[in-house]
């Protein structure tokens, strides 16, 4: 690849939950602000952008990923899996998200998407997941609403429902 | 299936208040499709705004340079504090005083984070681009930081207008505390900090401004969060009537937990830099500058005396507190101190009582509110004390609680202070918590562990959770002549406003400003319940235009009302039209008005329900037939209500002030084990009985109480907002700044009992913040308990606990090389020495050491040394270690000189990560070989960006970059070995830097 | 707290990244996973002028199994090495250590060799290399050099590594049969340490390196001292790590660590020394 200047904006092209996107950024532009103000998906939030509180969490390549810590440029060619991703379609929640609103897992939401996107590409590599493990994986998010213990039962649930079925049942929702 | 099916699949009758349905707010959430201030769309051309912050905590402004700024690609303004003064007016104060303040720093600074600039441009990046290009020049003040010492004679001074720092003082007595004190067999007290916290939500601050000339008006989005009393404040700072300053909320914001009210000096900033730059102005506050200076909970040094009797019993109380509001007064302040005035005594029936309360201000970001508000600060006082009672006359600390509750029949209960406590019996709450909370169990462990030696406690408190804020209760901070002069302030309006549509669909609007916590939901079922139609068919707008909208100074999200007050007055306003509609549907189903009923969706006679019309078309009539609608049955199509109670009366003339309506009862137990070995404290169980009156839905008053025992978890364990004596801010970063994740944060047993409040409209109260109040005091309790010990400090953290455990260290070896450093009186923080052995004779060390062409080679990074005069240097310098480096002007001067023997060095260093000051003397010894060996010391403090963000590695990397000097200088004298068994890490890393096999 | 601006680099081969070190030196940064260098660089605490990201070199990305010493190039992510299937028998400090290592989603990200580079004085893998007389492999298009841990790291976040120089791998020796004990105290799970100590036990004594207490991880080798002899050779130790204080803890406290997390580390060791 040539040497981006930068001074200049470039050409960045991924798949963006399986469709083809394409964006122009600064070589310094993050991952989390390209996929929200140039491609518009604004369902990744920002909350830190030193890596801890985990709320831009996406997945690249089917692993978990902090956007705030990746550039832009970084993902050129990635498959890259958002919230917006996670339903599927529109009308209807994915099971990890119905569990999410029948627990009560979630309060301003802010964070939510970041978690989501956690559970959603650790439970497709762990489908029975202890709940040790869980806290584990949620530990590198921050959650200033729950207290936690509604989102561990929901991804727990989530786990159970998944693990009964073959493929991801959905859910209607409004 | 979804909330649609959740919702109308349920045939049973009954109303949906007391249920838990999935919330309204969930799926656009869960999908992505939530709406975030920063989601939204903005006007094309809107610039975005980044804010230059001060690395002082108290120093004057010289100069500032923009001139680079400007010139930047993509800036279109600089904005600086005599820009702003020349366009709006000081912010209010919250105390009569000769005292301004300003939105960004005006000729001073007085806290770090406080602005000093902003600039305006195309884009973020670009603006943050041009903020490193500005150049301001300090004169840094003294500074003070702690609370007691702010007051001391010869502390720094803050503000001419607060002399001694002290912005309010004032006494309090009630009863005859004098008396129940001479009287009483016991006197017993504690002293007690409480340290500095927030709530931190996860989204941070968010303003779009933007003013037309055309129209003299603002129009301005924010994630504000009330109470809308403060749209007056920041009418009045842009000198313009309320009705010019449009101010609206985004649909979703992601929490705030009181902080966000604190959004409210951007507010005012931001619209001045867009009137300025003459385009809307976009801001998103970042991380950094949240953590650093948007607003804190307020620390308070308290001192509190109990009159105690023999059984335990407490006679009267003693206060003294001394609240902490940062560097301004900053409205609603001090609010903090005075929201808990009217329960000073808690849970207990205590008659007799003296007040004293000071406000005081400090070097520190200034504060505000924050979900607990003042009940934190109070409880850690009342129930670490409460505790105390019973281990100083040995009696169970639960029978202590026991027996000073207010009895179970004496609600209404009138406070010594003036609170009326509506209802409740805190008696059998608490033996509702203990039993279904398992304490017997729990002490049957304590007593396992302790018999194996384990260190096991258990804490207690009873805490009286106020709710819906007395508007008044502010003005208890002033006299009762002052208050006469002012005229009286109360009550606390409640809006809410019902419509029908010309298709009989029912919306609601509230000015509730929620941040997550799910006030549509709610809202629906309460309404649904009026009009007998599902939920789903309620739509609930909670945004709030005060252009538009009903609202009043008691608006917004705090105080806990939203259940208390908000959504009893929806229901007010919905019974309104649901009267009108009865006397409607009389007149057609051909019965009387009082027969009529609400349900599935239908309107029907009660004694023959087939007798009945579909509920949308009567709804609709009042549009499309006015005309024909009995006389007298008035309009259905909207009605808002205003509701404040009359409870919320002002403060009387013996200061006696309710100051909330409504009054939640919360009893915690906590069971801890405290590792010996690491002094980490383990939540074994955590018990918390609430009776918050009715319950409107279960789910969330649960979500409601897991969140805030997570907070408080957090400020008992883990957080602090910690500053260097200098001022400097060390907690900068969620790496420093610590909040509770899923692994160590436990989950609560809840327990409930339900007491409806009288005063309110579904008798509900608040509970959204009891947990902050409770939680932080039953940890301490417990490991108290745990202990024996009576100084308990927050935050909890594994060094401070181990310490009071630990017992006498072992000593270092004899002969060892190193025996810790006890920290240096006085001492700037960064302290050290270190020696390196030169091969060059003391006289050529030292002629190098004072030659600018020496310097500059041998200072690591250099860009040139300028000889201001023969003992006085300036310097360009890069500075770092590894990725970090900055860039910095640095000013050295000597003192002392004893040539060639030794040198004090005294040096500033200013850039854009921070700044640096320090001292170091330098002594040159003549070796047997010809050589020198060059021992330092030093003692500097570093403040800034790179101290509140780096401060774990400050130290070491101050001995780096002090290090990489002497190690150029002994290279540049012709090398050298290090001395060898010199005192101090820096040697061992010149040993290291020079090869020197470890 | 957006990152100042730098060009960018996507290099394919490693002679492409050895060529913009070699012209920009100290002026460029390389970047693996950015787990340490994104958050610097969103604050501006780092400013290259160009930043070369290796993780498309195809050669850097491989787990090599040379028998006695496992090298593990400067493309595998922290996650890679932690699901490879022979970690716990080759290096089972690794293995111990590897998941104290942030968090789930910093390690899908972050590199070996990253966390080595940066050497954080707190970090596990500078700590774990140094405890299993590992190795550093640099390269620039000068030359290539291999440097003992030991060697490598030269104070906090310091090294020895030339400014025309990277990581192209890391090397763990492996040593079967010796017993080893890991245990870190941090405020929170997934946080900097305040220490970590990591233990091995082998035929001839016992060794204990520490984190988070010096300006770089340190280590003693004892013979296999028990008893008093043991809880004086780790005072020693204690007090010539020249601990800190810092707001997270006290010196006082870290050398309480040293002395108990470190002899408990060395039991675990020698619990399962073969």
């Amino acid at each position: 690849m040539p040497r981006l200047s930068a001074a200049q904006r470039h050409p960045v092209r991924f798949r963006l939950n399986g469709e083809a996107v394409e964006g122009i950024a600064e070589p310094r532009m993050l991952l989390a602000d390209f996929i929200r103000h140039e491609l518009g998906r604004t369902g990744t939030h920002v909350g830190c952008e030193h890596g801890v509180c985990g709320a831009c969490t996406v997945s690249i390549d089917g692993t978990m990923a902090r956007s705030c810590l990746t550039l832009a440029a970084q993902v050129e060619g990635c498959e890259v899996r958002t919230v917006e991703g996670l339903a599927p379609e529109p009308g209807r929640l994915s099971v990890l998200q119905a569990a999410f609103r029948r627990h009560h897992a979630l309060q301003c939401g802010f964070c939510t998407a970041g978690i989501l996107m956690s559970l959603d590409v650790y439970l497709r590599a762990h489908p029975a997941p202890t709940e040790p493990e869980i806290r584990e994986v949620l530990s590198g998010h921050l959650c200033r609403c729950t207290g936690y213990a509604p989102i561990v039962r929901a991804a727990m649930d989530a786990a159970a429902e998944l693990s009964l079925s073959t493929r991801q049942e959905d859910v209607r929702y409004v | 299936m979804g909330l649609t099916a959740t919702m109308t699949s349920s045939a049973r009758s009954g109303p949906w208040i007391g249920r838990s349905p999935e919330r309204v707010e969930d799926a656009a959430l869960l999908t992505g499709n939530g709406r975030f201030i920063d989601d939204l769309g903005v006007r094309p051309g809107t610039l975005h705004a980044a804010i230059l912050r001060s690395p002082h905590a108290h120093a004057d402004i010289l100069t500032i340079d923009t001139a680079a700024a400007r010139a930047a690609p993509g800036v279109a303004a600089v904005v600086i504090g005599p820009d702003v003064k020349a366009l709006t007016a000081s912010l209010v104060v919250g105390v009569k005083a000769p005292v301004e303040c300003w939105p960004i720093a005006v000729d001073r600074v007085r806290y770090v984070g406080e602005p000093v600039a902003v600039v305006v441009a195309s884009d973020r990046y670009k603006a943050e681009d041009a903020l490193d290009l500005i150049e301001v020049r300090y004169a840094p003040r003294p500074s003070v930081i702690d609370p007691l010492a702010a007051i001391a004679a010869d502390a720094p001074i803050l503000h001419d207008g607060f002399p001694h720092n002290v912005a309010s003082d004032r006494r309090f007595r009630y009863g005859d505390p004098e008396a129940a004190f001479a009287a009483a067999s016991h006197r017993i007290a504690i002293d007690i900090v409480y340290p500095r916290n927030s709530c931190t939500p996860i989204e941070t601050y968010g303003v779009v401004a933007e003013y037309s000339v055309s129209d003299d008006a603002y129009d301005i989005l924010a994630n504000f969060q009330g109470p809308f009393s403060i749209h007056a404040v920041i009418s009045r700072a842009l000198k313009l009537p309320g009705n010019r300053v449009r101010l609206r909320t985004p649909p979703d914001s992601g929490g705030s937990f009181g902080v966000k009210q604190g959004v409210f000096p951007y507010i005012v900033l931001i619209a001045a830099a867009a009137r300025i730059a003459g385009r809307p102005v976009k801001w998103i506050e970042d991380r950094l500058e949240h953590l650093c200076a948007s607003s804190s909970a307020t620390n308070r040094a308290t001192t509190l005396a109990a009159a105690v009797d023999d059984e335990g019993r407490v006679l009267a109380l003693d206060w003294d507190q001394v609240e902490d509001c940062g560097a301004h007064l900053r409205a609603p302040e001090p609010a903090t101190l005075y929201r808990m005035h009217g329960n000073l005594t808690g849970a207990y029936d205590i008659r007799h009582m003296s007040v004293r309360n000071r406000v005081i201000v400090t070097n520190k970001t200034p504060t505000g509110l924050n979900r607990g508000f003042g009940g934190p600060q109070v409880y850690f006082a009342l129930e670490r004390l409460m505790q105390r009672i019973a281990v100083e006359l040995d009696i169970d600390p639960l029978d202590v609680i026991r027996r000073n509750l207010v009895p179970g029949n004496a609600f209404p209960y009138r406070t010594a202070s003036g609170a009326l406590l509506d209802s409740g019996d805190y008696a059998e709450t608490i033996e509702l918590g203990a039993r279904e909370g398992g304490l017997d169990e729990l002490k049957a462990r304590r007593a396992a562990a302790r018999a194996e030696g384990r260190l096991y406690g258990i804490g207690y408190t009873a805490v009286v959770e106020p709710s819906v804020s007395n508007m008044g209760y502010l003005s208890t901070v002033l006299t009762p002549a002052e208050r006469r002069r002012a005229g009286p302030k109360n009550g606390a309006q409640a809006t809410a406003t019902v419509s029908i549509d010309p298709v009989g669909a029912v919306s609601v609007h509230v000015a509730s400003v929620p941040q997550g916590q799910g006030h549509r939901t709610v809202l629906a079922q309460v309404i649904a319940d009026v009009f007998g139609v599902a939920p789903q068919d309620v739509r609930v707008n909670t945004e709030i235009d005060t252009a538009k909208d009903a609202w009043s100074i008691a608006s917004g999200n705090y105080s806990s009302r939203f259940a208390a007050a908000v959504a009893g007055t929806a229901k007010l306003a919905a019974d309104r039209i649901a009267v009108r509609l009865r006397r409607i549907a009389a007149s057609h189903l051909n019965v009387e008005a009082s027969e009529v009923a609400f349900g599935n969706g239908k309107v029907f006679s009660r004694d023959n329900p087939d007798n009945a019309m579909p509920f949308a078309r009567l709804a609709a009539l009042s549009h499309w037939s006015p005309g024909s609608l009995p006389d007298a049955a008035g309009q259905t199509i909207r009605e808002t209500v205003f509701w404040t109670p009359e409870q919320l009366a002002a403060p009387d003339d013996a200061d006696r002030i309710n100051s909330s309506l409504c009054h939640g009862f919360i009893f915690d137990i906590c069971g801890v084990e405290i590792d010996r070995a690491t002094g980490e404290v383990r939540i074994d169980r955590y018990v918390t009985a609430h009776d918050c009156g009715t319950i409107l839905h279960p789910g969330m008053v649960d979500g409601q109480i897991r969140g805030g025992f997570g907070q408080g978890f957090g400020a008992a364990l883990l957080e602090e907002f910690a500053y260097g004596a200098d001022g400097s801010f060390l907690t900068g970063t969620f790496a420093d700044y610590l909040l509770p994740t899923s692994t160590e944060l436990p989950e609560p047993v809840i327990v409930h009992m339900q007491t409806p409040s009288p005063f309110t409209p579904l008798g509900a109260k608040g509970v959204g913040e009891g947990n902050c109040m409770s939680t932080p005091v039953c940890i301490a309790n417990a490991v108290a308990d745990a202990l024996g010990e009576k100084n308990i400090v927050l935050p909890l953290v594994p060094a401070r606990i181990r310490a009071l455990i630990a017992g006498e260290e072992p000593p270092a070896p004899v002969g060892g090389m190193t025996a810790p450093r006890a920290k240096k009186p006085g001492g700037r923080g960064l302290e050290g020495e270190g020696s390196a052995d030169v091969g060059a004779p003391p006289q050529a060390v030292w002629d190098m050491l004072l030659d600018p062409a020496t310097l500059q080679a041998v200072i690591p990074g250099c860009h040139g040394v300028e000889k201001i005069s023969d003992t006085h240097f300036r310097a360009e310098v890069t500075l770092g270690i590894g990725p970090v480096k900055g860039r910095y002007r640095a000013e050295v001067k000597l003192f002392d000189l004893d040539a060639p023997r030794a040198v004090t060095l005294s040096g500033t260093a200013d850039g854009a990560l921070g700044y640096g000051a320090g001292e170091g003397r330098i002594t040159l010894t003549p070796r047997d070989d010809g050589g020198t060996t060059v021992s330092y010391t030093y003692d500097a403090e570093i403040g800034g960006k790179v101290a509140s963000i780096g401060g774990r590695l400050l130290d070491g990397a101050a001995r780096v970059i002090i290090g990489q000097f002497f190690a150029a200088l002994a290279r540049h004298a012709g090398g050298g070995a290090p001395a060898a068994g010199a005192a101090g890490g820096l040697s061992g890393w010149l040993r290291r830097l020079f090869g020197g096999a470890r | 707290m957006k990152p100042a601006p730098f060009d960018y680099v996507q290099a394919e081969t490693l002679d492409e990244a050895l060529a913009v070190l070699a012209a920009e030196g100290s002026d460029a940064r390389v970047i693996a996973g950015g787990q340490s260098l994104m958050p610097m660089l969103n604050m501006r605490l780092a400013r290259p002028k160009v930043l070369i990201d290796v993780m498309r070199i195809g050669s850097l990305a491989r787990v090599d199994d040379g028998g006695d010493r496992v090298v593990v190039g400067a493309g595998v992510r922290q996650a890679a090495l932690l699901a490879w299937p022979r970690l716990a028998a080759k290096l089972p400090l690794i293995a111990l250590a590897l998941p104290w290592t942030g968090h789930a989603q910093t390690r899908s990200r972050g590199t070996i060799c990253g966390s080595v580079a940066h050497a954080d004085p707190s970090a596990e893998m500078p700590l774990c290399l140094i405890a299993l007389d590992g190795e550093v492999h640099l390269r620039s298009a000068r030359r290539r050099r291999v440097l003992p841990a030991g060697d490598y790291i030269t104070g906090m976040m310091s090294t020895a590594r030339d400014d025309d120089e990277l990581i192209e791998a890391v090397a763990f020796r492996v040593r079967p049969g010796r017993g080893c004990g890991f245990r870190e105290v941090a405020r929170r799970h997934g946080d900097f340490a305040i220490a970590a100590c990591a233990a091995i036990a082998h035929a001839d004594g016992i060794r204990l390196a520490v984190a988070g207490v010096a300006d770089r991880p340190e280590l003693r080798d004892w013979p296999d001292l028990e008893g008093d002899a043991l809880d004086d050779a780790l005072n020693a130790f204690a007090y010539d790590l020249d601990a800190r204080d810092d707001i997270h803890a006290t010196a006082r406290y870290r050398r309480d660590l040293v002395r108990q997390i470190g002899r408990d580390v060395i039991d675990e060791a020698r619990r399962c020394r073969v």
